[in-house]
């Protein structure tokens, strides 16, 4: 279990405890936190999910697979800090993790 | 106007397996799909990567799957409608009428709504100016390069698309390519050939840069681009271009009274029937309980919502289950000769 911070463009936090082995795109759309579209179902063939990191938590993350730069060159205004958030797998070492949503997936 | 049993909205993998079920038991359909080929997210967001979870095929590409697909519908003679997509539906007594952005005017007995996510629209630019020059020299695809011969033109995006329309235009137009990091998704022949090019200041380069803004009154006349690190270069540009893929939107589907929630549509298991009777929903768009969006869920979905239609389309028949390997009536309609 881990403790997720979801800002989202409204300048509202959600704060959830998500469960290990859920992804963090999960914990958003079972919470019902807007702004994580996720068209594709987690299949890193959309950037809909798309997130911004907290600075802070970028050196912590699992490094980016294969697949995921490529799918964030079509995000809705990518940044350094951006991360998809189907790619994030939540697990204890995630607990604390907090992510801004864009103000648009597209 | 076009009198077919069922019109399928989305000739993805459900929609173009539902067109066969619906051909089994001897209705007609026709297929509208707002893309310009079949297949859908297999054809559009993954042709050539794998698929290991189709019954009874190891792996197949989404590009495969699409042909084997065609090919199994071939015996019913479907007509496609690309490039369209249904924007009006109406009740006209038992039937429906139905519309599309071409102008195509189908009437029906019912609907199969196959649509994915929503219809494929292409990304846009973040950057609110650019709607203004959306259409006169802003574009997210091109129909008539001709327009761009000896002018200058600012290409965005790191794809396929981007790469092989710079790598093109760069011979009758300068060209200005801006992506933003140094690795690209597209084939890595067309980097090395855009890299050649750039050394050879046939083109320019410009990685790490995004949009800031656009400048001009009627026409573009320059963009701004800004470097990660902050830095802000402005380049002369005739046309500006983006390729940023597409992003699916659920659109018109939006105001015909069914019950949507989180951009999917509620449809009974029975036979994938919406709340409004006479349309019915398959596929990644639909919504029930316990609901997989995979392809084989798609097929099962198809292959019930195919028979719920044919009360609508032959009220006064009974339809009667059968096996492909023993019906006369199904062989016949898939043109076999013994």
């Amino acid at each position: 279990m881990a403790k997720i911070t979801y800002n989202t463009h409204d300048n509202k936090t959600h704060t959830i405890d998500v469960q290990n082995g859920l992804t963090v795109m999960e914990g958003a759309v079972q919470n019902d936190i807007p702004g994580i579209d996720a068209d594709c179902g987690g299949g890193m063939a959309c950037a809909t999910c798309h997130v911004y990191v907290k600075e802070e938590w970028l050196d912590k993350l699992p490094a980016k697979e294969d697949g995921e730069e490529d799918m964030l060159d079509m995000a809705f205004e990518p940044k350094n800090n951006s991360r998809l958030s189907c790619q994030l797998i939540v697990s204890d070492e995630l607990d604390g993790l907090e992510v801004n949503i864009p103000s648009k997936q597209g | 106007m076009n009198k077919t049993d069922v019109l399928i909205i989305g000739a993805g993998p459900t929609g173009l397996f539902c067109a066969h079920q619906l051909g089994i038991i001897g209705l007609s359909c026709e297929i509208v799909d707002n893309l310009d080929k079949a297949g859908g997210q297999c054809i559009e967001l993954y042709p050539d990567k794998p698929i290991y979870d189709i019954p009874a095929v190891p792996e197949c590409t989404g590009e495969e799957l699409t042909n084997n697909l065609l090919r199994q519908i071939k015996p019913f003679n479907v007509n496609f409608h690309l490039n369209e997509r249904v924007e009006e539906i109406k009740k006209f007594e038992n039937r429906w009428h139905v519309k599309t952005s071409g102008g195509l005017e189908f009437d029906v007995a019912a609907i199969v709504i196959a649509g994915g996510v929503g219809s494929f629209e292409p990304r846009k630019f973040p950057v609110k100016e650019c709607e203004k020059f959306e259409g006169n020299s802003l574009f997210y695809s091109i129909k008539d390069k001709s327009i761009f011969k000896d002018k200058t033109i600012s290409i965005f995006g790191g794809g396929d698309s981007a790469l092989d329309w710079a790598i093109e235009l760069s011979n009758t137009s300068k060209v200005n390519l801006i992506h933003r990091r140094d690795g690209f998704s597209g084939a890595e022949a067309s980097v090395q050939k855009v890299k050649e090019l750039n050394d050879q200041r046939k083109l320019n380069l410009y990685t790490k840069y995004q949009m800031d803004s656009v400048l001009g009154d009627k026409n573009i006349e320059a963009v701004k681009i800004i470097h990660d690190e902050g830095e802000i270069k402005e380049i002369k540009s005739d046309y500006v271009l983006g390729f940023f893929g597409l992003i699916m939107q659920l659109g018109p589907i939006l105001d015909w009274g069914l019950n949507i929630d989180k951009k999917t549509v509620q449809v009974n298991t029975e036979n994938f029937e919406t709340n409004v009777s006479g349309i019915f929903a398959i596929g990644d768009i639909c919504y029930y309980p316990g609901k997989l969006k995979l392809i084989l869920s798609g097929f099962h979905e198809g292959a019930l919502a195919a028979r719920g239609c044919f009360k609508y389309a032959k009220p006064d028949e009974k339809l009667r289950f059968e096996f492909t390997t023993t019906s006369k009536a199904a062989q016949e309609r898939l043109g076999i000769k013994k």
